[in-house]
């Protein structure tokens, strides 16, 4: 204990923040402060990955979830409520006790782990070290990173733009790119909801 | 203590995990439930990130001498080259990449939810769920009545 | 005049510089961090910022939508043409290789990957301005004062 690495002070200082965002986020009910203590939390998490040397990701993370997801949470919470109502006690002991039996399980299976930063756990002496020497002869490239997803695993690549291209077209087709799709309005107290499919304008 | 020391991080993620889990699982209101949802999903990359991490290792880009050190050693002019490219250690690209994909695909589903929660609302009035349910049921009982 | 003069001048300073590092984010992706995914989401994140600013309908004349929704499939194609290239090349699907079979630089690596990374860019910027326009458009029932 007597020589602690500072990188280490730093990962138990991010994390400290991370747990006392999550925390807010679960006690708070104002929607705002909620979307928007989701966007530190992307940050936070994103500093963290730049600790653990994973410098692509922490880009990917500060741009999407902290930047792009933040926004559309709040293009999505200005068009529907501000504040989220209170829940009655039954639900949330109920929650409560789904989610400490599945931490526990989750706590038990730690042992099993590979300690934090070991360089020859099973995760990390095989396949990416074998990416890493490949990538010197094969692709020549200096980022790993894109020479393992645009080359080596380029179709998986090519599954996650089809689902980012499918994403787009789905809300276009349930909001409409100028906002126009399914303009229609049920009346869901004592009315028909069906019957008001006919009322289009 | 010592394992538990090896395994901080681990512990850490997993509470982080179950804060996130706990907001899909309690909250009613549908922003609520989404923004959980990538709460979740958040530690869940942290998970993956903190296990590819290797201790004094570096961001797995080549540095450039390692990279000519490489590509020259298949040129006879091994010696040296193969020293210096031993030295470096680099972190385990391959949780980033599937979490670089992950993020992006996350994003994508989120947008998709969010898209439901206006359409929703649009269509009962509220996102709050247990009012969705009563509407819905106060809606079948009419389709039984007549 | 709108009140907020001073987001107008940074915001149009900043605009252009945002788009000038997605595209160096872009092109240097081989090199440091960077890629087409993270390209495309800042080159959106600078077409967002206009729209916020100077409001959604002038974004639009400045974009179009159905730019939007052709940039988002021209993306894909791009990708999968990119593998029916090398496809016609005489390789597997996706085996960059192909493109020159001879180079012992793996420059056929190289032309693959500044292909495929396009075609990401195309398509990630295009869903997501074609998300944010989405959620724009739609009519708030929200004004500023209720904040």
């Amino acid at each position: 204990m007597s020589n602690v690495p500072p990188t280490l002070i730093l990962d138990i200082g991010l994390m400290a923040m991370l747990v006392v965002v999550a925390f807010s986020v679960v006690r708070l009910r104002s929607l705002f402060a909620i979307v928007m203590l989701q966007g530190v939390y992307s940050l936070l998490s994103a500093a963290w990955f730049v600790s653990l040397d994973a410098v692509d990701v922490a880009f990917t993370e500060a741009a999407v979830g902290a930047g792009i997801s933040t926004v559309l949470m709040l293009g999505a919470m200005l068009l529907t409520e501000r504040e989220a109502k209170p829940v009655p006690l039954q639900k949330q002991l109920g929650s409560l006790f789904i989610v400490t039996v599945t931490g526990m399980a989750l706590f038990y299976a730690i042992g099993d782990m590979p300690a934090f930063g070991d360089a020859h756990s099973a995760a990390n002496a095989y396949l990416g070290t074998d990416y890493i020497a490949a990538t010197k002869t094969d692709i020549i490239l200096p980022n790993v990173v894109t020479a393992v997803l645009a080359s080596y695993r380029g179709f998986d690549t090519f599954g996650e733009t089809v689902v980012i291209f499918m994403a787009g077209l789905g809300i276009v087709l349930l909001l409409g790119l100028n906002g126009h799709a399914g303009k229609w309005r049920a009346q869901p107290k004592g009315q028909d909801v069906s019957n008001s499919r006919g009322d289009k304008s | 203590m010592n394992g538990l020391l090896e395994h901080f991080n681990y512990a850490v993620v997993i509470f982080l995990m179950m804060l996130g889990l706990y907001v899909v699982f309690a909250s009613n209101n549908m922003i609520k439930k989404l923004v959980g949802l990538s709460v979740f999903q958040t530690s869940v990359f942290l998970l993956y990130i903190s296990l590819g991490k290797v201790t004094g290792g570096q961001p797995p880009i080549i540095a450039e001498e390692d990279l000519h050190a490489a590509t020259d050693g298949g040129h006879d002019v091994v010696a040296e080259g193969a020293h210096q490219a031993a030295d470096i250690i680099y972190s385990n690209p391959l949780p980033h990449v599937l979490i670089l994909t992950a993020i992006v695909v996350g994003v994508a589903t989120l947008a998709i939810g969010l898209a439901l929660v206006v359409r929703i609302r649009e269509v009962y009035g509220t996102i709050e769920e247990d009012e969705i349910d009563a509407l819905d049921y106060e809606r079948n009982l009419e389709g039984a009545a007549k | 005049m709108s009140p907020h003069v001073i987001l107008r001048v940074v915001s149009k300073l900043l605009i252009p510089l945002i788009a000038l590092f997605a595209l160096y984010v872009q092109f240097h992706g081989d090199f440091g961090p960077g890629g087409g995914f993270q390209a495309g989401v800042i080159f959106a994140s600078a077409i967002i910022l206009y729209a916020l600013i100077f409001g959604l309908d002038e974004a639009k004349r400045a974009i179009p939508p159905s730019w939007v929704r052709i940039g988002m499939s021209t993306g894909v194609i791009i990708y999968g043409g990119t593998g029916v290239a090398t496809w016609l090349l005489g390789g597997e699907f996706l085996n960059y290789t192909f493109f020159a079979p001879d180079s012992t630089h793996a420059a056929g690596q190289h032309w693959g990957i500044f292909a495929v990374e396009l075609g990401v860019l195309c398509t990630v910027a295009s869903a997501m301005v074609a998300i944010f326009y989405a959620f724009g458009s739609r009519t708030t029932e929200l004004t500023d004062e209720d904040w």
